[in-house]
Parts: structure tokens; sequence; C-alpha cells
């Protein structure tokens, strides 16, 4: 029963897709569960009718090293709500009626290999998840035992890059990416920056000038119109997401289109 | 079978650095280094004169008579207790923070359980002059006040650990995420062997001057330098790691792992990572852990803030995975009951780590002419206030 938005495994994936409209990309991160457990799928209509062009689902993690208290505090929360990876799995079931944005999955490789690797990427792939950011899954890991079956399911694996990253490494990260590099604005853990500075200007400038195959999305540090700005300048998007996460903090659901208004 | 690391960071199937990218220029330039500045004779020479005018070592061999004629087999005690320090733990601080300056580090950060590590680290620091920060539990720091006293005279900044349970794994959490804020002029000193590759390894080799020991000491009073049994208590499992080290690939030694039971097994709060535990990611290494069926890490409890950890190190998983190690598990009670036994009949005071060790002759046999070695990690003054309330002393 292929209906109009089933896509062909083999064409081209939705984020490959996306990547090549001529338009800087505005990426949104939540974690799921969080406020409410039954948040997921509302703010995610929500997002994709105020024009953001992707989103990452944060499945939440007791340990999320690579966080900031915002995350940390909302990864807590939703677990206390009881999100957990099959809860997602069913609150997404039958998203793709409605949602026709890439989608990623963002979280820690624990929870992954407990649901099973296969297992879990079989199911992305059954629900139209387009990919997977897996912080603490680097390079030399997924190679060495993962790759094959993230392929096998039609899902792309997103790497990071920091401004510690050597070029030698960064071409090693392009060679072996499909979709985009999460470029990582600067040296830390997640949280929102109120502006950039002088090396983060010089370290997007330098990604910008290598002619690396796959764009680069900045993540970490945007919060609003100016971080969003400085850092589209040069890569082809951004990520917001504790900057999302505070707003869902203080506002709830309701207002989300007013927050995507004040970024661009 | 080798229990030793292999290229890519792992023991069997443990191990390897599940790390975010962020991590990966530290790890990377001391995975790069450190075999080849462990094997320079200028470090081994400092770290040696160190561990042998600073730390006191070597540590005793001393047969434990009465404990020996009370279980009815011979029993040795490797003296850790009588480090500068009081545990087995400086001898990974002093190699580690020689490995810090030479390769240009100007600051150090730890994490703490016991205290213990961060005692160890931040006595370091003073000695060579370097800012340190240890991140410690909000409840360790209750249970082990003396070492947080000691940390703040010897110059470190104790920073607590709200998050989580407010224990070990949570401490080192936010040691990680300082270390990925402060990824140039920082190196984090981890307190055991566990984290991502090469820190199992590198901990193990500082540790093995432990079992080297025991193999010349052993032979100057049996005879013989091979043990038929090492007994240590594992938390993460540095103190274990050296212990063992060098008598791993001498399959007629029997390796004695124990582990903390806290309230029992199936009691809901246990540390007994082998017995309890499913292989898993932590503090970046693919190890045996305690987790919900969903991945999700759980808290851990031992009444001994060492041992109070939900993972152990990959060495040890693979110890027992592949049935060369011995895993026994011994409960809070059990524990302290055996500290105090070892404290009438030895005149020695015990961690509450290592009297976890202790308890097991209560548990297993040995031969009479069996000779086994029991680590003694480390000293009971930190404990003193937990055995005071534990006995109504
Ligand atoms: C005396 C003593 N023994 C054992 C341990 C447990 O650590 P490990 O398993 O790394 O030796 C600690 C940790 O703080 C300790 O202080």
């Amino acid at each position: 029963m292929p209906g109009p938005f089933r896509i062909d495994f083999d064409s081209m994936n939705r984020i490959q897709e996306k990547l090549q409209e001529d338009k800087k990309i505005l990426s949104i991160y939540f974690t799921a569960g969080y406020p409410r457990l039954e948040d997921t799928v509302p703010i995610m209509e929500a997002l994709q009718q105020h024009g953001v062009d992707m989103i990452e689902i944060g499945l939440p993690f007791s340990d999320p090293l690579a966080d900031g208290p915002t995350i940390q505090q909302s990864s807590t929360r939703a677990l206390r709500n009881g999100m957990h990876t099959e809860l997602l799995f069913q609150q997404l079931q039958s998203i793709r009626e409605r949602i026709h944005i890439p989608l990623v999955i963002m979280g820690y490789f624990n929870p992954v290999l407990q649901y099973g690797v296969e297992a879990f990427c079989k199911k992305c792939q059954e629900i139209g998840i387009d990919g997977l950011i897996l912080p603490d899954l680097p390079l030399r890991e997924y190679q060495l035992e993962y790759e094959p079956i993230f392929k096998k399911y039609g899902l792309l694996n997103m790497f990071l890059i920091t401004p510690q990253t050597g070029e030698e490494r960064i071409r090693q990260i392009d060679q072996a990416s499909e979709g985009f590099i999460y470029m990582v604005s600067t040296a830390s853990t997640t949280g929102a920056m109120e502006g950039f500075g002088d090396p983060q200007r010089d370290y997007f400038e330098r990604i910008a000038s290598m002619g690396l195959k796959n764009p680069q999305i900045v993540g970490f540090g945007i919060s609003n119109a100016q971080t969003f700005e400085a850092a589209t300048r040069q890569a082809k998007g951004a990520i917001i997401g504790s900057a999302f996460i505070k707003h869902l903090t203080e506002s709830g659901i309701e207002d989300i289109g007013g927050f995507i208004k004040r970024i661009r | 079978m080798s229990y030793h690391v292999d290229e890519h960071g792992y023991y069997g199937e443990f191990g390897g650095a599940f790390i975010p990218e962020m991590l990966y220029p530290n790890t990377e330039e001391i995975r790069m280094n450190y075999r080849q500045i462990l094997e320079d004779p200028s470090f081994q020479k400092e770290f040696r004169q160190l561990l042998k005018d600073y730390v006191g070592r070597p540590t005793p061999l001393y047969h434990a008579a009465r404990l020996s004629e009370k279980y009815n087999t011979k029993i040795y005690l490797k003296r850790e207790d009588l480090c500068h320090t009081g545990a087995h733990k400086v001898n990974n601080t002093i190699g580690q923070i020689l490995l810090a300056k030479r390769l240009g580090k100007k600051r150090i950060i730890a994490e703490t359980g016991a205290g213990q590590h961060g005692v160890a680290t931040a006595t370091v620091c003073a000695l060579m002059g370097m800012p340190c920060v240890v991140y410690m539990g909000e409840v360790d720091i209750a249970r082990q006040a003396p070492n947080v006293a000691r940390m703040k005279m010897l110059g470190a900044e104790v920073r607590p650990a709200m998050s989580g349970s407010r224990t070990l794994k949570d401490a080192t959490n936010e040691a990680i995420r300082d270390w990925i804020n402060n990824p140039v002029d920082t190196h984090y000193i981890i307190g055991s062997v566990v984290g991502p590759h090469p820190y199992p390894d590198m901990v193990a080799r500082f540790q093995s001057v432990i079992s080297e020991e025991i193999k010349t000491q052993l032979e100057e009073k049996e005879g013989k330098r091979l043990p038929d049994y090492v007994v240590a208590c594992v938390g993460g499992g540095s103190n274990a790691a050296g212990a063992y080290y060098h008598f791993l690939d001498r399959e007629e030694v029997g390796i004695i792992a124990v582990e903390a039971a806290g309230k029992g097994i199936d009691s809901g709060e246990s540390a007994a990572t082998s017995a309890l535990g499913k292989v898993g990611i932590i503090h970046g290494s693919k190890t045996l852990l305690m987790q919900t069926a969903d991945g999700q890490i759980t808290e851990p409890y031992s009444i001994s803030a060492g041992l109070d950890y939900p993972g152990v190190g990959p060495l040890h998983a693979h110890l027992f995975r592949s049935g060369r190690g011995e895993f026994i598990s011994i409960t809070d009670e059990a524990a302290m009951q055996a500290g105090l036994e070892v404290s009438k009949l030895e005149g020695i005071i015990p961690a509450i780590e290592t009297s976890h060790a202790f308890a097991i002759f209560k548990q297993r046999a040995f031969r009479p002419e069996d000779i086994v070695v029991v680590n003694l990690s480390g000293r009971g003054d930190k404990d003193l206030q937990t055995y005071i309330e534990f006995f109504n002393l």
C-alpha cells in the first residue's frame, strides 16, 4: 500500500533531500516526554507547522555526559514521567501520516544497545526516522561493529566535530558521513549562549573553507536570532536544543510559534 | 586467551572508547603517548623514586598468623593501607600526574567516591603545585567527611555532584563534563580501571606495582613466586587489577574478586555488578553495568562509598565472562563483621571496601596449604564514623 509519503529506501533519504534545498536549515531538538509524557507528537506538529526544517527527537538517558544542566534536567524529568524507548516508538508509530520533515533520533548509545541495535534500527525504518545522532558512538566503534546495520535500515549516522577536532579527523568523518556533519560550536556541554566570539567565527570560517562533501549544521549554544544568523552565515543550518527546552519549561507547549518567530 | 588489552582497546568484548567527539582529542592524546611515556626510563626513574620515598613502597607482605589460624589456611596481607594517604589509590595518581606534566597539562580534575582517590589526587597536586578540582557526590561528602577536610587542607577544591544518586557515578559524570568544557589544559585523573580506552590499561599498569612486589616478596617468604589465590575487593577494580596483573596469564593462580552486595543481591540495594549487570556503556566503556531493561543506569547501593559504583572496569567484566575470575558478593553486614574481626585479630582496621574482601573467609573454604594473598587496599580511618554508628562504639 505505497501511499504518497512512502519513500523508496533506495532513493534519497529525507535528510539528504532537505539539505539540497536552497535554504538555511533550522533544526530543533527536544527531549521526548518533556514537559509531559504525551507532549511528543504535539510538539512535533507545532514545530512543523511553524516552518522548522528538521526535528531531533531526544531519547532521554539517565547519564547524559555531553549535556549541560538544561538537557540533564529535561531528561531526568522525562524519565520520571515514564518515557522509555518502546513508548517513544509507540508514540511515533503513525507519525509519518502527519509529519513530513526529516526526523532524527538523538540519544546516548546504551538505551539503543539494550533495545538491540538491529531491532532499534529496524523500528526506526518502520516509523520513518531518517537518521541517528549518538554522541557516544564515535567513528571507530561505529565502523568496528555497527555501520552495516545502520545502512541496512537506511539510517544516516551523523557524527560530531568540535573546534578541537583535527583536520585529518574531520576529513575522515566527512568520508564516513552521508548526511550532515554536526558541528559543535564550542568545546562545551550543551547549553544556550548569548553570542559567539572571534574563536567561533574563526572556527566556522575554517570549516567552511575545507570544501567538505557533507554540509555542516551547527549545534550547541544557538539560542536566538543573533546566534542562529552567525552560525548559518557559513554553515548550512543550525540546531537549537537547550534554548527550546527552556522555552518549554517556561511557557509549555502553547507558544512554540512565538519561539520559532524569534529565531527567524 | 589474553587478559590484556588489545590494539582496539578491548578486553574480549569489553572496553573501547564510547565517548563524545568532544573528548576525542584528549583521550587520543593520551592513547598516542601513554605507552611511550610509561616506558621512558626517565619517567620510570621518577615514578619509582616517588613510590619509594614519598609513598613508602614497597608495602609489606605480611603473614596474618591469627587470621590464618582461624580460617585454617595461609593468609598474607598486601599492606596497601600503609601507602601514604592510606590506600592504593596514590600509586595511580603519582603515575598520572607525572604523565600529565609530560603532556604539558596545567590543571587536574578527578572524581571520588570514598574520598581516597580525591585525597590521593589532591596530594600529588600539592606535591607538583598544580590546581586541583575534585568532584564528589553530595551523599559521599556527608559520609566521608574526614577525607573532604583532607582534600581542602591539601589545597583542592571539592565540588559537590548533585545529580542522580549523588555518589561516585554522578561525580564521574561531572568530572567528564568538566573535561569536555576544558579540553586543552586539563588532565582528568580517573581513579580506577574504568573509563574509555586507554584509561583502564593505563591505571592497571600503574597499579601493577602491587603484584610485582607480591611476586618478589612471596619468593623471599615462601620460596615461590605464585600464590594459590589473590583476593581483592572490586569497586571500579583498580586495586584488584594491580593485585592480579602479573598473575593474569598464570592460570594456576586463582583470582577472586569481591563485590559489594549491599543489603543483599535481590534487595534492590546492591552494587554487585557481576551478578546484577548486563553489557552496556558507562563512562565511555563497554562493560557490565547495572541498568534497567530500558538501558538507564541504575543507582547502586553499598555501605562502602568506594564500592558504590554501578559498573566494573572492562578487564573485570572480561575476567567474569571468561571464567578466569571467581566473583563473590558480600553484604554490608558481613563486611562490617569481617572488618571488626580483622581489627581484633590482627590489629589492623581496614577500609570498609577491603572488609568486603576479608568476609569471603566465612563464605568459602581454602585448603590448609593454600597461600591466599588478600590485597589490603586501604585503612579504615576514613570509615570510623560508619563503624561507630554500625557497632554503637
Ligand atoms: C580502600 C579502597 N579500596 C578499594 C576501593 C575501590 O576502588 P577500586 O576497585 O578501584 O580499587 C576504594 C575506592 O575508593 C578504596 O578507597
